[in-house]
C-alpha cells in the first residue's frame, strides 16, 4: 500500500511537470490559431458555368501559355526554369495537373487577381509589380479557362505529384533527391553534374532575390513542423507566419493531405516499421514484469 | 608461488586463477542490503540500465555519425534515420533514454533527500552521487549538440556564452570554449569528443566511486534504522530468512529490481515509440542555422529549473546588472547540492515526516519550488511570468539559506531568513511595476539574504544526532 502511495505522488508530481512544459508551455509559445477549413471563405465564387473547348483557345488568346506550359497537351514552356525563374524569379508552373490539386474558386481568383488570393499585397504593389499580370479578359473567358484546366486535370494525383505541382517549384525535398530544377538526374560524368549544380545554384539565386530568403528544405518538416501546423501553413501561410513571402497556394483539402503524406513517407520514413515494432516490444516487457514479479514473490515468501 | 592442482571443470579452473566465487560472494551474493525498502531503491539499477542502453546504443551510432558542421544533420537524420537498419530504434531509444534517465536521476536524488541517506558516514555516496549528475549534465549538453539541428546550436550558443559572465577571463573563456570566436565546426568537434570519449569515462570511473562509496556505510532502509549488518548477515546466513533485517543484492534484491525494471521498461519503450517529441525537440529537427534565431531558445527540461534560477532576475541590484545576479544564482544553484550534508545541522536519519524542526515542509517546499522553476524555465519569460521567476529563484536560494536553522531547531534565524524573503518578494514586485528602482533599499536587502545564505551553514552548530 505504501508503494502505490509512493507511485501516486511520483506519478501526480511528473504529470504536473510534464504537463507544464509540454502542452502548457506551447500553448503560450505558439498562440491559438483556428484549424484549417479550405473554403477560401475571403474570395468569392465566379458562378459562371464554363466551356472546356471554349477554355482551350481563351487560354491561347489570354495569353496564358506565354508563360506557363501544358505539357499534357503538348503545349512546351518557353523558357528553361533558370531562364524563367531569372525573368519572373519562380519558374511558372506547369497547368497539366494543377487543377487537381488547387480549389477551383480559388483558381478563377488567381487567375482574375493573383496579389489578392496569393495573399502577396506586402510584397507586391504597383511600384513592384507580381511577375503575373492580373485578367483582363471577360468573365465568360475565366470561367471557360478554368472549366477547361479542370477537364485536362487527371482524376487522381499521386503524393509525389502533389506535392510537386504545389510545392516544388520553391522548396527542395533532398532526402527525396528532389530540387527547385526537377528531380536530380543520374549523373554520367562530374561534367553533367557541375552543370546541373550550376543550374540549381542559379535558380535557387535567382529565387533568393525574388522572395528575400531562401525557401527551405522541406526533408524532415514532418518532424519539424508536425501535419496540423503544415495544414494550417498550407491553408494560410500569412496566418501562421505573418509577412512571410510564402503565398497561399490555394490547395484543396485533399491535395493538402497528399502533401502531407509525401512529407512523412519521405520525413518520417520508418513510421509503419515503428509502429508495426512498439506492440511487441511493450509485449516483452508485459511479460518480462509479470515473470519478474512471479520469481520476486516466489522469493521473498520465505522473507516475512 | 600458490600451489594449482589439476581443475576438475572450467568453474574450477576460472575459480583456482580469479577467485570467481569469493568474488561473486563479494559482490552480489553476499553483500547485504536492508530487507525494509520500497521501490525507490530499485532506482539505481533502473538507472545502470539506463546508463547501458545509452552506450549501447551510443556505440551503433557512433558508426554512422559524423561529427561536421555540414554532415552531421543529414548523418543522423537521413543515413541513420532513414538508411541504417533500425538506425532509428538506436536513434529514438538514445534520446529518449537521455532525457528519461534524468526523471529517474531526480527520483533517485530526491529519495536521498527524503530519507536523509546523505549523512553520518553517507556523505560521499551523496558526493559521487552529485558528481554523476554534473558529468551527465554535462554529457547530456555535449550530446545534444550534435545532430547539429537548430536548438543544438542554439543552446550551445547561449550556454556557452554564459562563461562569459566569469570576471577577468570570461571573454578569453568563451573562445577556449568554443575554439572559434562563434559556436562552429570545431565547437562540434571537440563536444563530439567529449560526448563520446572523455565524459563516458569520467562518468564510468564515478560510478565506480558510487557503488564502492556504498560498501562502508552501506545502503540506508525507509527508517533510517541503524543496522549491524554483520550480524544480520550472520542470520540470514543460518537460515534465520525472517529474522535477519538483511537480504544478499542476489538473487533477492535484485528479484524485485528486476520487476520494477520490468514496469520501467514498458514506460520506456512506450515513449521510444509512441511519445517522444518531448526528448527530441521538433525545433531540433530544422538544421542549424546562425542567421535565423529562433523564436523560444530553451534547453532540455532537465536543466529548465536552473536555467530558470539564471534568468529569474530581472533588474540591476548595485553595480551589479540583472544578468549578473542570474549568473552568480545560477552557479550557486549548480552546486549547492553538493554541500546538503553540511547544511542540514541534524545528525537524525530517518524519512523527513519523521523528522524535527518541519525539515518535511521544507523538503515539499523544495519540490513544489523545482516544478515551478522547471515550468517557468520553458515559458516565455515576459509580463508577470519574469516576477513568477524571481519569487522561486529567490525561494531556491532562501530554501537553502533556512536549511541550517531549520534542521538545527533555530527558530529566530528561520524567522529572520523567511521576513528577509518577503521583504525581497515584496522589493522585487515593486521593481516589477518599476516604483522602487535601484538604491539602498534592494542593495540591502540582497546583501543581507546573501549574507544569511553563506554564514548560516558556517555559523550554525550542528545540532548533533537527536535520535
Amino acid at each position: 500500500m505504501r508503494e502505490l502511495k509512493i507511485l501516486a505522488i511520483i506519478i501526480v508530481l511528473v504529470g504536473i511537470t510534464y504537463w507544464g512544459i509540454e502542452p502548457y508551455a506551447h500553448s503560450k509559445m505558439h498562440p491559438h490559431h483556428e484549424p484549417a477549413t479550405f473554403a477560401y471563405a475571403d474570395l468569392a465564387a465566379l458562378n459562371l458555368q464554363g466551356d472546356a473547348k471554349k477554355g482551350a483557345t481563351a487560354i491561347m488568346n489570354n495569353g496564358c501559355t506565354g508563360c506557363h506550359s501544358i505539357k499534357s497537351q503538348n503545349i512546351p514552356a518557353p523558357m528553361d526554369p533558370v531562364s524563367a525563374s531569372a525573368s519572373y524569379g519562380v519558374n511558372p508552373p506547369d497547368l497539366s495537373n494543377i487543377a487537381a490539386v488547387v480549389d477551383h474558386k480559388f483558381l478563377s481568383n488567381v487567375i482574375q487577381d493573383p496579389v489578392k488570393a496569393f495573399k502577396l499585397a506586402h510584397k507586391f504593389n504597383d511600384k513592384k509589380p507580381f511577375p503575373m499580370p492580373n485578367f483582363f479578359g471577360s468573365k465568360q473567358d475565366l470561367a471557360d479557362i478554368v472549366a477547361y484546366l479542370v477537364s485536362i486535370a487527371p482524376k487522381e494525383i499521386s503524393p509525389k505529384e502533389a506535392f510537386e505541382v504545389a510545392c516544388g517549384r520553391c522548396h527542395n525535398m533532398r532526402y527525396d533527391n528532389w530540387t527547385v530544377i526537377g528531380e536530380k538526374p543520374k549523373f554520367k560524368n562530374d561534367v553533367e553534374k557541375a552543370q546541373f549544380e550550376l543550374k540549381l545554384a542559379q535558380y535557387e539565386e535567382n529565387l533568393k532575390k525574388y522572395l528575400g530568403t531562401t525557401p527551405p528544405d522541406l526533408s524532415m518538416f514532418i518532424r519539424s513542423r508536425g501535419e496540423e501546423y503544415i495544414r494550417d501553413f498550407v491553408e494560410d501561410p500569412q496566418k501562421i507566419l505573418h509577412g512571410t513571402a510564402m503565398p497561399r497556394v490555394g490547395l484543396t483539402k485533399e491535395a493538402t493531405e497528399k502533401v502531407v503524406t509525401y512529407l512523412e513517407k519521405v520525413g518520417d520514413r520508418k513510421k509503419d516499421k515503428r509502429n508495426a515494432l512498439g506492440p511487441w516490444v511493450l509485449l516483452y516487457f508485459v511479460i518480462f514484469a509479470i515473470l519478474a514479479y512471479l520469481w520476486k514473490q516466489k522469493i521473498w515468501k520465505d522473507l516475512h | 608461488m600458490a600451489h594449482f592442482t589439476k581443475a576438475n571443470s572450467v568453474h574450477e579452473w576460472l575459480d583456482q586463477r580469479l577467485a570467481i566465487d569469493k568474488l561473486w560472494k563479494v559482490l552480489a551474493a553476499e553483500y547485504w542490503i536492508p530487507k525494509n525498502i520500497n521501490f525507490l531503491w530499485a532506482m539505481g539499477v533502473v538507472l545502470m540500465t539506463m546508463f547501458t542502453i545509452l552506450v549501447i546504443s551510443g556505440i551503433f551510432l557512433l558508426m554512422y555519425y559524423k561529427p561536421d558542421t555540414k554532415l552531421a544533420f543529414d548523418s543522423v537524420n537521413y543515413t541513420i534515420m532513414q538508411e541504417v537498419w533500425f538506425g532509428w530504434l538506436w536513434r529514438h531509444m538514445h534520446a529518449v533514454a537521455a532525457s528519461v534517465v534524468f526523471l529517474v536521476i531526480y527520483i533517485h536524488m530526491f529519495t536521498g533527500i527524503y530519507y536523509a541517506s546523505y549523512k553520518r558516514g553517507r556523505e560521499m555516496i551523496w558526493i559521487s552521487g552529485m558528481l554523476l549528475f554534473v558529468t551527465f549534465s554535462a554529457e547530456a549538453f555535449s550530446g545534444y549538440m550534435l545532430p547539429w539541428g537548430q536548438m543544438s546550436y542554439w543552446a550551445a550558443q547561449v550556454i556557452t556564452n554564459l562563461f562569459g559572465g566569469i570576471p577577468f577571463i570570461g571573454d578569453d573563456l568563451v573562445v577556449w570554449i568554443r575554439g572559434n570566436f562563434y559556436v562552429s565546426d570545431p565547437t562540434l568537434t571537440r563536444f563530439f569528443m567529449l560526448h563520446v570519449l572523455l565524459m563516458p569515462l569520467i562518468i564510468m570511473a564515478i560510478i565506480g566511486l558510487h557503488f564502492y562509496s556504498l560498501r562502508i556505510p552501506h545502503v540506508n532502509n525507509q527508517d533510517g534504522e541503524e543496522i549491524d549488518f554483520d550480524a544480520e548477515a550472520e542470520k540470514y546466513k543460518a537460515g534465520m530468512k525472517k529474522e535477519a533485517k538483511v537480504i544478499p543484492f542476489w538473487p533477492v534484491f535484485l528479484s524485485k529490481d528486476f520487476f520494477v525494471l520490468g514496469v520501467f521498461m514498458i514506460f520506456y519503450f512506450y515513449l521510444v515509440f509512441y511519445h517522444y517529441d518531448f526528448a527530441m525537440d521538433p525545433i531540433n529537427f530544422d538544421p542549424a542555422n546562425p542567421m535565423k534565431t529562433p523564436p523560444h531558445i530553451y534547453p532540455e527540461w532537465y536543466f529548465l529549473w536552473s536555467y530558470e534560477v539564471l534568468r529569474g532576475f530581472f533588474f540591476n541590484v548595485g553595480p551589479l546588472s540583472a544578468m549578473d545576479m542570474g549568473l552568480i544564482a545560477f552557479g550557486i544553484a549548480n552546486v549547492i547540492f553538493f554541500f546538503l550534508p553540511w547544511f542540514d545541522k541534524n545528525d537524525e536519519v530517518a524519512p523527513a515526516v519523521r523528522r524535527s524542526g518541519g525539515f518535511a515542509v521544507w523538503f515539499w517546499l523544495l519540490v513544489v519550488d523545482m516544478i515551478i522553476l522547471t515550468i517557468w524555465g520553458k515559458l516565455p519569460p515576459t509580463g508577470f511570468n519574469a516576477y513568477i521567476g524571481y519569487v522561486a529563484a529567490v525561494g531556491f536560494l532562501a530554501l537553502w539559506a533556512a536549511l541550517p536553522a531549520v534542521t538545527a531547531g533555530k527558530k529566530g534565524l528561520l524567522w529572520f531568513v523567511i521576513l528577509t524573503t518577503l521583504a525581497l518578494y515584496i522589493a522585487g514586485y515593486m521593481e516589477y511595476t518599476k516604483s522602487l528602482g535601484n538604491g539602498f533599499v534592494i542593495v540591502t536587502l540582497f546583501v543581507i539574504f546573501y549574507l544569511l545564505f553563506f554564514l548560516n551553514p558556517v555559523m550554525v552548530k550542528n545540532r548533533g544526532g537527536a535520535r
